[in-house]
């Protein structure tokens, strides 16, 4: 009896990280529904997304952009402006393994968000960024 | 006969230890810097993303305590790290790293391209060269160390044709 509850305990409880595994449009879809949450009627949009991949802060002086270490071709690998280090490149379609875990996607919104825009990124900055990403060929 | 197994005892046992002493030393040359095998994945993932995974060697024990204290303002990088990986990668720097002296950082934030072991080990790097666009950094260890990701940092095998030795 005990071992039956048990294993039905340890079912439910590693139901969440068999779904931790997601394809970027999933990614993309969990961004847009809590940016819709948040701005009713929000459409995720490629062009915007572009843009805001592009755009610079000053925010940290070595690293004003995404683009500083992802460059402006997200099909090509980057490099770590401050420590040389070749980054994957970003886009999907050129490494499979981009955006395929959501706490690692997380995790690295947090930290270049604090350091390049120098604040958190809203899910509607995220779900544009994923949409251009997904394009990208 | 006997006098001489006598006399041979000592012998042997130099022998034996003059080989251990020679195996050691080939075990521990300083450049083979191979992670330790109880290093946590965490230090991979988490340390080794945006620069090699460093040989915690490379850096006394206190210096790692203070860049771990204030990560999230990482050389200009936030690069905070939660609890337990943080508490983990921690531990491993307590258990590897080096004791204070020559692998200590002079300077802060501390630096392991600023330890005497480093600044001797570089000397005959020219200055120019850390300039140079393929180095960009004296963090990146690959620009020149080619092996360094599997610990090897022979000055034999060096990727900038200008270091290697004629």
């Amino acid at each position: 009896m005990r071992r039956t509850l048990l294993s039905i305990l340890s079912c439910i409880l590693y139901l969440p990280l068999a779904a931790s595994a997601a394809t970027p449009a999933q990614l993309q879809a969990r961004y847009q529904q809590e940016a819709e949450a948040a701005q009713p009627g929000f459409a995720a949009s490629a062009r915007r997304g572009e843009r805001w991949f592009n755009q610079a802060y000053t925010h940290t002086p070595q690293l004003p952009s995404c683009t500083t270490c992802h460059t402006q071709q997200p099909m090509q690998p980057g490099r770590h402006a401050i420590t040389g280090k070749v980054i994957k490149p970003l886009a999907p379609a050129a490494n499979p393994e981009r955006f395929g875990d959501p706490a690692k996607v997380e995790k690295w919104f947090g930290r270049n968000c604090r350091e390049v825009v120098g604040r958190e990124c809203s899910a509607a900055e995220k779900a544009d960024l994923l949409a251009y990403l997904g394009e990208v060929r | 006969m006997r006098r001489l197994r006598f006399h041979l005892g000592p012998v042997r046992h130099g022998l034996a230890a003059a080989g251990l002493c020679l195996g050691l030393l080939g075990g521990a040359r300083a450049d083979r810097l191979p992670l330790p095998p109880d290093t946590p994945a965490a230090y991979r993932t988490e340390c080794g993303s945006c620069h090699l995974a460093y040989p915690p060697g490379l850096l006394a024990t206190n210096d790692w305590q203070q860049l771990l204290a204030r990560l999230e303002h990482h050389f200009a990088s936030d690069a905070r790290i939660e609890p337990p990986a943080l508490h983990e990668i921690a531990a491993f720097l307590n258990r590897h790293g080096a004791t204070a002296g020559a692998r200590s950082a002079s300077g802060f934030p501390p630096r392991i391209s600023r330890s005497a072991y480093f600044e001797r080990k570089h000397r005959k790097v020219p200055p120019r060269l850390w300039q140079d666009p393929r180095v960009a950094s004296p963090a990146n260890c690959e620009a020149c160390h080619r092996g360094a990701a599997d610990g090897r940092y022979s000055e034999h095998d060096l990727a900038l044709p200008e270091l290697r030795r004629k």
